[in-house]
């Protein structure tokens, strides 16, 4: 778990973001049927959804926790728990798997200490997600680093970039 | 530009400058090209052009994708006086052949004769552009340069001298079926939701699947545009996936565009007809694909599916009559309407109209997007346009409709493709996905895969889909490690069976056809990894060998 002070997690802790995702609701009338455009808001600025900042919009939309949790949980785009600093997504669509993503994935994950369940270094430094397919099956394997979509590099390319983050 | 400008006068102005100009360089910008330095080579060409001083004569454009993925950047240049202007169009274009690219125009005229022209290529002058037609043509972040390619002259057409009825008869006589996966009928369709009563009605564009969307926003739009006046919806929303930023930033921009210009929101045209379109972005759930799961979703809930009937022409979105189509659909309603139904239904085959676009990838020489008219053979569509098999290995199938469609053998290349064909030989069109597997593959290993995805993605509410897949995939792990039996084989195609006839929908109806095709057509593969033990492909880590006994990297095994 990354060491972050409790205002950057926290809806009280009055910083700025707060106030962008209240004005990202009120965009949208505070109306329940936004709730899934709002928990997108929320990722884009915290990087993920803390359990305060989801009960936080369950009360501003008048939606029960048990309904916002469930559907922060059900869509695989949404995360839990923080990030890190720098994130690889390794896309496991079928024409990136034919290509030897497959390969790739386990390379990184070796590389990082990381598995299935495990997507985060423990200091923070570097995340290892999946995607089911990022639409750039022309250039496959396609693999995001952070922002950036990279297609076509073998298991060491994408190993040394990511190695280039832990150091 | 003015408000007021009708789109006839925005199309002379803007068509009569691009004649003038001396030449014209458009630089893909499609996600394959972004990602290998398009930007970088739109700025080179447009600063080597203001320094030779030719900034005003040349007009220097990004443009939608041209297909190619693979070998990007793509850059077409087209020179010369109005009347006679040449094209040609380059491949793997890097800064360097860029910027000695736009020295040669600026200083010669014309492009160095030194760069191969590709635009020749079967690649390219094999395929049937409906859908596509204005990749290369446009930019996608201009909406004049869009409108003096024709763009919303079909809304004005439909809105300004049309009925609503007969709006949906042209589509129906189109005989224009649903791109994203059985081929409904569309008109049909359009007429469940027209004739249905509700106070209000909504089009829904589902865009939830792997079709690249960026270079069709405008003909997806005015599609939707179209449809609402047909069907009397005042309200639209596009789904899109989270996964495609670009596609989302377009789109949104695009809406914006179009609403300052009065193509959108209220008094179309002057008209009194109203329709507003809202981006909504999917968040990563397979299921979301299907209708009912995809309304919910909009809804802001879970993507849950429920039973149909009712059909969500009749009872969609917040309990409303809501026409959901996909974005390829959508995307093919302005031309016909803009050039009539005789004209689309003179394309394809006697029941598969129009064309179809196909993302083609995996192990094929040239990979990305196509479009080709309907029953067109497979093995056109691989060895012509496709370019074959890379590193001189042989073909073994090619995989169409994803998780939810099946494996075509080598002994159907010659197929032609259309809704009906591809049904005979159990795999379905789906949204457009081909993937061509090599001798390389083990398709026991991608029917794991596959079914995998759909445990994965399992929303969980039925008992069939979210238990049966999970069995599947257990068997698939034990026979792809060398641990399985005849009898697997049996209880794969028991459980296939059960999850086809009860799931609740079709993610669960249609997550064992890979399993089954790849059973009926490569059952050797099978045999031999359940009675020697042995994978032919050589990917599966069997038990016994050197490569089991290694952590298994991808695949934990159950």
């Amino acid at each position: 778990m990354i060491a972050e002070p409790a205002s950057a997690t926290s809806p009280k802790g009055g910083d700025k973001r707060l106030k962008m995702l209240d004005a990202a609701m009120r965009r949208q009338q505070f109306q329940a049927d936004a709730l899934l455009e709002v928990l997108h808001s929320a990722q884009e600025l915290y990087g993920f959804l803390s359990g305060e900042v989801l009960l936080h919009i369950g009360r501003s939309l008048k939606v029960p926790p048990s309904r916002v949790y469930g559907v922060a949980t059900f869509y695989n785009h949404f995360s839990l728990k923080p990030k890190g600093e720098h994130t690889c997504t390794v896309c496991m669509g079928t024409a990136c798997y034919v290509k030897g993503a497959g390969e790739i994935l386990g390379r990184v994950r070796d590389e990082l200490g990381l598995s299935e369940r495990k997507s985060t270094t423990d200091d923070g430094k570097a995340s290892v997600v999946v995607a089911r397919c990022v639409g750039a099956c022309g250039i496959a394997p396609a693999v995001v680093f952070d922002q950036e979509v990279a297609g076509g590099l073998g298991p060491e390319a994408v190993v040394s970039r990511v190695r280039g983050w832990i150091r | 530009m003015s408000p007021t400008d009708s789109l006839e006068e925005i199309a002379q102005r803007r068509n009569a400058a691009r004649a003038e100009r001396k030449c014209r360089v458009s630089v893909c910008s499609g996600l394959g090209c972004e990602s290998v330095g398009a930007g970088a080579v739109l700025e080179k060409v447009r600063a080597r052009m203001r320094l030779q001083g030719l900034a005003e004569e040349s007009e220097v454009h990004l443009t939608g994708c041209r297909g190619l993925c693979q070998r990007g950047p793509i850059v077409e240049v087209e020179w010369g006086p109005a009347e006679a202007k040449e094209r040609r169009l380059y491949l793997d274009v890097d800064e360097a052949c860029a910027d000695q690219l736009a020295l040669e125009m600026a200083t010669s005229g014309a492009p160095p004769a030194s760069l191969r022209d590709h635009g020749g290529e079967p690649f390219f002058t094999r395929q049937t552009k409906i859908v596509l037609a204005n990749a290369g043509v446009i930019d996608p972040e201009d909406i004049e340069s869009c409108i003096a390619a024709g763009a919303y002259s079909a809304l004005e057409k439909a809105v300004t001298e049309k009925k609503p009825a007969e709006v949906v008869q042209m589509i129906t006589e189109s005989g224009l079926r649903g791109r994203g996966g059985a081929g409904y009928p569309t008109g049909l369709k359009w007429s469940t939701v027209a004739k249905a009563a509700g106070t209000r009605k909504y089009v829904v564009c589902n865009g939830d699947e792997g079709d690249p969307g960026a270079f069709m926003d405008r003909s997806v739009l005015e599609g939707m545009a179209i449809a609402a006046y047909a069907v009397g919806a005042e309200q639209g929303f596009i789904y899109v996936r989270a996964e495609y930023p670009l596609a989302i930033k377009r789109l949104r921009a695009a809406i914006k565009q179009a609403e300052r210009l009065n193509l959108l929101g209220a008094h179309i045209f002057d008209t009194g007809f109203n329709f507003r379109v809202d981006v909504r972005t999917g968040a990563g759930a397979f299921v979301c694909g299907e209708e009912t799961a995809l309304i919910a979703s909009i809804e802001g809930g879970r993507g849950t599916p429920r039973p149909r009937p009712p059909y969500p022409a009749v009872s969609g979105l917040w309990g409303q009559p809501t026409l959901i189509n996909n974005v390829e659909t959508l995307a093919n309603v302005a031309a016909i309407v803009r050039n009539g139904p005789a004209w689309f239904a003179g394309i394809g085959t006697e029941k598969s109209k129009g064309t179809k676009v196909f993302a083609l990838a995996g192990k094929i020489q040239n990979t990305g997007l196509i479009e080709v008219p309907m029953g067109m053979t497979l093995r056109e569509i691989i060895f012509d346009i496709g370019g074959g098999i890379p590193g001189g290995k042989r073909f073994k199938a090619a995989q169409t409709g994803g998780p939810s469609g099946g494996c075509i053998p080598a002994q159907f290349l010659d197929l032609p493709v259309d809704y009906e064909s591809l049904q005979q030989v159990g795999t379905i069109m789906g949204s457009g996905g081909l993937i061509v597997m090599d001798e390389s593959s083990c398709m026991v290993d991608v029917a794991k895969f596959f079914i995998e995805f759909c445990r994965e993605e399992s929303c969980g509410k039925c008992i069939p889909c979210r238990a049966g897949t999970v069995q599947i995939h257990d068997i698939l792990v034990r026979i792809t490690h060398g641990l399985g039996n005849f009898e697997d084989l049996e209880k794969l195609e028991d459980l296939a069976d059960l999850l086809r006839n009860t799931s609740l929908c079709g993610l669960g109806q249609t997550a064992p056809n890979p399993v089954v095709s790849t059973i009926r057509y490569f059952r050797d593969e099978y045999l031999a990894h359940v009675n020697e033990h042995r994978c032919p492909a050589g990917v599966c880590a069997m038990a016994g060998s050197t490569a089991a006994r290694e952590p298994s990297r991808a695949h934990s095994v159950a």
